[in-house]
């Protein structure tokens, strides 16, 4: 083991307390008594009790999930299928093309995005709400998906497929009972990574939601422009306390899973 | 030998098993296989042989289904085979990655195909216990892939691609990522299943080793042709040219050109040396440019000029190559032309004969070497 300088040790400090700090002082400041934000009072959970009373904030939280669910499962199948005809589609004409726009909105600014998707809403006509939120997610998630799922599908070796297709599978066999639980761990970190982008827009959501639907970041944005109230600040705390649980758990899963893999083919070898 | 050679080769009644008619594939401008046509017949060890780049794996892809012939066809059983797809071909391919499925555990990969083929559970109990046992791996079976050995991941899927009793079995580089000792006792186990089941082999390796073990036929390939397709020993002793002879195991080609002599050809291949004495199957013109392919085990090496030897020629040991059981002397004559001569290691190497330097004496029959046109 290195020890810890003593510039090392500062840089660590300077660096973790630039990039945690605010949400330190947030996550305090969520059981303050006051309601002034900035005034400590006393520790108490009460806004946290008071939160789960707001029906504006509960029922904006449940138009966020569903849109996160719904959108980041479209974003997965069409983001796999993109993956797949870029990885797998040899040559064809466009190809570049092709896997120029997959990948374009990933640089494309969130307003473009939004305001582009919100032309095209009022210029056929649709009702905007809950549903136009999830065609404009899965746009904009979608090429995420891709990024992740063809990095796994390059380094998949092409000769379990044809083994598969030897074996008597059709190709719609092969992709599902080898493919598919192959890359599966992939399919489902892209899900994640949607399901996350799609949990935090703001932006986008700001411009393709109607009166209808308010999602869950841009109900904090609203309130905060009247003030930030230790509601919000409750609120933040949880989410990211869910965020913090969710990678923690996840990151531990792989850990582990790696280390029973390794220790398993150790065995082997000993064998 | 009580028993009849296999040799269904020379018989003009046997009917082939898979048949290649005028075939070529072309990638783009690249020409994989030249307008090949050639038989393999049932039960065969077939081996496709040749350096990389030479085409054998793209052969093999077409019999597998995983390439299409640019032109020509492949007949198996008489049946033109480019339209069915790998999935609905009675072929099964052993994979040079192995292939195996790492989500399913040994047991579930040998079951895989049968499972396709819908076959009733308790039969597909049976037919993997059977290739479990064939394998030797019955006690692998609840194991998944990266938990076995390399050796034995070989057997999985060797025995996966035997499961579904294929007419024909392809392997690519199966002993490839196996190391020497292993190879040599997969080899004779290879050939083992191969007489129990009674399944057609077709082999790819770029190991001439390999294929003179294992083949009942081995088809040398260079730049997609079959430059020779014959049994190990014809390949070896009979080659057909030049490429041939040096492609498989150790030669020295001496260059002349020959002239009709009594029952055979004189060779002269160097002023001030002498002429070279050689029987010959094939006819040469007086003058003609010739080839004599000799292999090292059947040069003698002595001290002394032999009394009565057709072909002795005197040069100077430049290099001993020792193999424990063998050396192979390589000897340098005054022109320059390098002879190689093996010889066994009969006593131990305090007590041998020659050494760096030493001049020596070359001699072999007139029906040692092959005399070759190109």
């Amino acid at each position: 083991m290195r020890r810890l300088t003593w510039f090392n040790t500062t840089a660590l400090t300077l660096g973790f307390a630039f990039l945690y700090l605010p949400m330190l002082i947030l996550i305090i400041y969520s059981f303050n008594e006051s309601k002034l934000v900035t005034v400590w009072a006393g520790f108490s959970t009460k806004w946290y009790g008071e939160l789960l009373q707001n029906e504006a904030f509960l029922s904006a939280a449940w138009v966020t999930l569903k849109v996160a669910v719904i959108s980041s499962t479209f974003a997965t199948v069409l983001g796999t299928m993109g993956a797949l005809v870029l990885v797998r589609g040899g040559r064809f004409m466009g190809r570049t093309l092709f896997s120029g726009m997959i990948y374009a909105p990933l640089v494309m600014p969130e307003v473009i995005t939004g305001l582009s998707l919100l032309l095209l809403f009022i210029g056929i006509g649709l009702d905007r709400g809950v549903f136009t939120i999830v065609l404009a997610h899965t746009t904009f998630s979608m090429c995420y998906v891709s990024v992740v799922v063809s990095s796994r599908l390059v380094s998949f070796d092409r000769s379990l497929e044809e083994a598969a297709l030897d074996l008597g599978c059709s190709p719609m066999q092969a992709f599902r009972l080898v493919t598919l639980p192959i890359i599966a761990p992939a399919v489902i970190s892209g899900w994640l990574l949607a399901f996350t982008l799609s949990l935090d827009d703001l932006v986008i959501a700001s411009f393709t939601a109607g009166p209808s639907a308010t999602t869950l970041p841009m109900k904090i944005w609203s309130s905060v422009r009247l003030g930030v109230s230790p509601e919000i600040n409750a609120l933040s705390t949880i989410m990211i306390g869910i965020v913090a649980i969710g990678v923690i758990s996840a990151s531990l899963v792989t850990k582990r899973a790696s280390l029973r893999q390794q220790a398993e083919e150790r065995a082997a070898v000993q064998a | 030998m009580g028993q009849t050679e296999f040799a269904p080769w020379n018989d003009p009644e046997a009917k082939p098993l898979i048949q290649f008619k005028n075939v070529t594939k072309r990638f783009g401008d690249f020409v994989a296989i030249d307008n090949q046509s050639f038989d393999i017949y049932a039960q065969e060890f077939f081996a496709l042989l040749g350096p990389s780049g030479c085409g054998k794996t793209t052969l093999m892809r077409m019999l597998g289904g995983f390439e299409t012939p640019t032109e020509g066809t492949i007949l198996l059983n008489g049946q033109d085979i480019a339209p069915i797809p790998p999935n609905k071909r009675a072929v099964n391919m052993m994979f040079q990655s192995y292939a195996l499925f790492p989500h399913l555990n040994i047991w579930e990969n040998i079951a895989f195909g049968l499972k396709r083929d819908r076959m009733p559970k308790d039969q597909i109990d049976a037919r993997v216990a059977e290739m479990l046992k064939l394998t030797r791996l019955e006690k692998f079976a609840k194991r998944k892939p990266h938990q076995c050995s390399g050796g034995q991941r070989q057997r999985v899927a060797l025995a996966r691609s035997l499961a579904k009793a294929p007419k024909l079995l392809l392997l690519d580089e199966p002993l490839g990522a196996l190391d020497a000792k292993l190879r040599q006792d997969t080899q004779f186990e290879l050939m083992d299943i191969q007489e129990k089941t009674g399944t057609t082999f077709v082999i790819v390796t770029h190991d001439q080793e390999e294929a003179m073990t294992v083949a009942s036929r081995v088809a040398v390939m260079d730049h997609g042709r079959i430059i020779q397709a014959d049994t190990p020993a014809d390949i070896y002793e009979m080659p057909k040219s030049v490429y041939v002879a040096d492609f498989i195991g150790d030669v020295t080609i001496i260059s002349g050109t020959a002239t009709a002599s009594g029952d055979g050809y004189d060779i002269t291949f160097a002023e001030g040396q002498p002429t070279l004495h050689a029987k010959s199957d094939q006819p040469f013109d007086k003058g003609q440019a010739c080839h004599l392919a000799i292999r090292p085990e059947k040069v003698s090496i002595t001290a002394e000029k032999p009394a009565d030897a057709t072909n002795a020629l005197q040069g100077k040991i430049l290099d001993i190559a020792y193999l424990g059981n063998l050396s192979t002397y390589h000897v340098e004559l005054p022109n320059g032309q390098i002879v190689k001569s093996q010889t066994a290691n009969t006593r131990r190497l305090s007590r041998r004969s020659f050494t760096w330097e030493d001049d020596v004496w070359l001699s072999w029959t007139d029906t040692a070497g092959v005399l070759l046109k190109e």
